[in-house]
């Protein structure tokens, strides 16, 4: 995987100390040049899912091919997602912070006879600043980078996360050591609580108020304690908890063994699904990694504290990401949540106290400790603390991961750091929080973005997932998309969720086809009201978000379906025609050519004409048609 | 003792009773299906939720499972309670329409139609799990499961083959709410030597 700074790995040793680790840390600083020429690419799911694993092989060979004179011969880094998804596979080049974005294999001679050999940047590779049209040279002066604030993502993209080295050069595990070695478990708690950071997986819940009742639990009921990291991430569009897990693996595993040491637990679990095998496959690495150093595992730092740790894999249901059922399906059963009457922290795994966190809250964990909980809670506004990291999809420019200090308002995500819709039209909305959360409308562009205020317009923080709509989205076609999702995923033990789910999913087809009345609108309403108060977990209860938000904002597309048969946004295929504008057609052909329905007739350099009765309104024709002569209506 | 309030009447219980087993005591009217005595709640049929109320603050909480606490004020027949119990019914009386038993209660409790449309006329069972748990709990056995997940789940012996440990007692027949047992009986137990109705007699 990676060919980085092996001198030090032969001489694997046990860390005895605070001392020790700083020492070992001096000592892989002292063996690296910070001036070396260093090539790193991106082994992101996003870029490797592009082809960036063929751009490092290509690379290797072309620079054996060049045979460069040895001095510099660059070293080659892979490191975990840099964020600007849509731009990969991307490529930065060390000190001077060139960056180079959709690489492809052909591109590597060229990379290494300009930018190493003769010392200038490959123009054409560059970064387009799409306002100035200007190509941009390093990574530090592109508006995506430049306006976001990587707190918790600041060494991902940096360290190659098989290597426990970097992540020590890079200060890792300092926070652990300083810890055991220089605070009390009380002091942790107390800092955790005092730094305000609330719980990053989606209801905000106080994590310093999490660990202080677990303690009081402990105290009534003893031990064993159980830390669990919640890495069961499944809103649609959303991949913050991954990217964490495979790009900076320590950062969770180091603040959950801080969340042992404070309160006392032995062993902790990973629930991680198992649709994240290269998550899986960092955190078991640096599991490993972590054991050997003696950073995990019996007598850690030689302080007396044991703890070690496991990988639950989930089976991939999106209800296990709730609290009790995540807890049923370590024990080994089927995922059902069961009521929280008894909270978590004094009856969850195993019937015992349980401290669960999400991927991004525990990854927080260590930077409190570290760098104090002042410093922490003077990010962000004072009741919604720190930075927040936002998976940024949908029909935006930027695609990628963003992370901004909690509070900045909504446009700023959207249309500075996302660089906004393409084609340079307003949003929509955007849809926070993923099927538990809402839709915040262009209107409410300013809200700051926040556990409280996002609540307060309707939605929620959730777990980070943002997915930006514009005017050809149909906000009854979201509803519907995500009903559909959860009706999917619904564990089936209330009736509210049950049938409940299916049931709003059949009215909203309804409106889709143009069917229903405005009595419908309030049935919905009403019988979303029943599941919010009935449903058993927060799967249910939270399941008609999206659909209460669209109403509540865009209630006149709503009725447009319903009293009109028009779907203004043109996606409801029952209540949509295409149809070919005689003045923009050129009669090339195209169209007729790829419609699957043979439906499209007409003479070349004529207008063509669509048969309605046949067309099935796929779309293909539009999307084919270089003159816009296809018209939705 | 615990001293609280439901419908603003002073009840009292038992240290690790329910709401419900209060509210029974004292012959205040909840109404349940997937609840049973003999067997611990699971509190998946959600009829017999109650609002628990604490100043300006209020919600909606499950009777058959809520523990009692000192203090605590609790309504059985407010605004979003019945809401619940409404559409719960309405939904049930569509999902099972072969249940004569569903279709009292919810007539005690004013529904006597549904909007939505019967899939199957011959659906009885609501999956509440009640004839699983007397199964595995009071008789031992586990001859009953519930397969699959969400809206696809149903109840039959595991991997849909008749029981090898089925001892044919008759348990869940008894157990079940709504009178589904009856048929799904004959898929759960090994080939009977006589007929179920025979046997009766």
């Amino acid at each position: 995987m990676s060919n980085v700074s092996t001198a030090l790995k032969t001489d694997t040793r046990r860390l005895n100390s605070h001392g020790d680790l700083e020492e070992l840390r001096q000592q892989i600083l002292a063996s690296r040049d910070p001036s070396r020429l260093e090539i790193v690419v991106c082994h992101g799911t996003g870029c490797m899912a592009n082809g960036s694993p063929k751009v490092t092989q290509a690379i290797r060979a072309g620079l054996e091919a060049a045979g460069i004179d040895a001095r510099v011969i660059p070293g080659i880094k892979t490191t975990g997602c840099q964020g600007f998804c849509s731009r990969g596979p991307l490529v930065l080049i060390r000190p001077q912070g060139i960056f180079y974005q959709q690489v492809k294999p052909k591109d590597v001679p060229e990379i290494i006879q300009s930018t190493l050999i003769d010392g200038k940047p490959l123009e054409r590779l560059l970064y387009k600043d799409p306002q100035s049209g200007e190509r941009i040279l390093t990574e530090a002066e592109i508006p995506f980078y430049k306006l976001q604030e990587r707190v918790v993502l600041h060494n991902i993209g940096k360290i190659d996360p098989t290597d426990i080295e970097d992540t020590i050069a890079a200060g890792g595990y300092q926070a652990l050591a300083k810890a055991l070695t220089a605070m009390t478990p009380e002091q942790v708690v107390a800092a955790i609580e005092k730094s305000g950071l609330r719980g990053r997986g989606g209801a905000g819940f106080p994590t310093g108020r999490k660990w202080r009742s677990a303690l009081k639990a402990i105290e009534k009921k003893g031990r064993p304690v159980y830390v669990v990291v919640n890495g069961d991430e499944g809103d649609p569009g959303a991949f913050m908890d991954r990217t964490i897990m495979e790009g900076d693996p320590h950062s969770v595993l180091e603040g959950l063994i801080i969340g042992a040491y404070a309160l006392g637990a032995d062993k902790g679990y990973l629930y991680v699904r198992a649709e994240y095998p290269l998550a899986i496959r960092h955190l078991e690495i640096a599991m490993n990694q972590a054991r050997e150093l003696g950073l995990l595992g019996d007598n850690i730092l030689n302080s007396g504290f044991s703890f070690d740790a496991r990988i639950n894999r989930g089976a991939g249901a999106f209800v296990c990401g709730e609290s009790t059922a995540l807890f049923t399906s370590i024990e080994g059963k089927p995922g059902n949540p069961r009521p929280k009457y008894v909270r978590s922290v004094e009856e969850g795994l195993w019937g015992r106290p349980t401290v669960l966190n999400n991927v991004e809250t525990w990854a927080n964990v260590p930077l409190i400790v570290d760098k104090g909980a002042e410093w922490y809670a003077a990010l962000g506004v004072p009741h919604s603390t720190g930075t927040k990291v936002f998976s940024l999809v949908g029909k935006v420019n930027n695609v990628g991961l963003v992370e901004v200090p909690m509070g900045v308002p909504m446009k700023r995500i959207v249309e500075e750091i996302g660089g906004g819709v393409p084609g340079g039209k307003p949003f929509k909305a955007v849809q926070t929080g993923g099927p538990s959360g809402g839709c915040i409308p262009y209107s409410l562009k300013e809200v700051a973005v926040d556990f409280d205020a996002l609540t307060r317009a309707g939605s929620m923080m959730g777990s980070g997932a943002m997915i930006v709509m514009d005017d050809e989205d149909c906000v009854v076609d979201v509803g519907l998309y995500f009903l559909r999702f959860l009706e999917e995923e619904s564990c089936g033990k209330c009736i509210p969720c049950r049938l409940g789910l299916t049931r709003m999913r059949e009215i909203l087809e309804n409106f889709a086809k143009g069917q229903g009345a405005e009595q419908d609108i309030d049935d919905l309403l009403s019988l979303a009201k029943a599941i919010q108060d009935g449903a058993l977990c927060a799967l249910g209860s939270s399941a008609p978000n999206p659909v209460l938000t669209t109403i509540r904002y865009f209630r006149d597309e709503y009725l447009s379906h319903i009293q009109h048969q028009k779907c203004p946004a043109g996606v409801c295929k029952e209540l949509i025609t295409y149809a070919i504008d005689p003045d923009l057609c050129t009669g090339c052909m195209n169209c007729a050519r790829q419609c699957p329905q043979k439906c499209i007739a007409g003479e070349k350099k004529k207008p063509h004409v669509i048969d309605a009765d046949h067309c099935i309104r796929c779309g293909i024709c539009k999307e084919s048609c270089k003159f816009g002569a296809v018209l939705v209506t | 003792m615990i001293t609280f309030k439901i419908n603003d009447r002073e009840v009292k219980a038992r240290q690790g009773w329910t709401v419900l087993e209060t509210a029974r005591e004292y012959g205040i009217d909840i109404p349940t299906l997937c609840f049973h005595e003999a067997v611990a709640p699971s509190g998946s049929c959600r009829l017999c939720m109650v609002e628990l109320k604490e100043g300006d603050w209020s919600k909606l909480v499950a009777s058959c499972i809520y523990p009692v606490a000192q203090g605590i004020t609790i309504f059985t027949e407010t605004d979003r309670v019945r809401n619940v119990r409404r559409w719960v019914f309405e939904m049930l009386l569509a999902a099972c329409p072969a249940s004569a038993e569903i279709k009292v209660l919810a007539a005690q409790y004013g529904v006597v139609s549904t909007r939505f449309p019967s899939e199957n006329p011959e659906e009885a069972c609501m999956v509440c799990g009640l004839c699983m748990r007397v199964c595995e709990e009071v008789v031992g056995l586990s001859a009953i499961s519930i397969m699959d997940r969400g809206v696809h789940k149903k109840v039959g012996s595991p991997f849909l083959r008749p029981s090898e440990v089925c001892v044919a007692c008759g348990s869940c027949v008894t157990i079940c709410p709504t009178g589904a047992m009856q048929t799904i009986f004959d898929r759960v137990r090994p080939q009977p030597v006589l007929p179920l109705t025979q046997l009766a007699l």
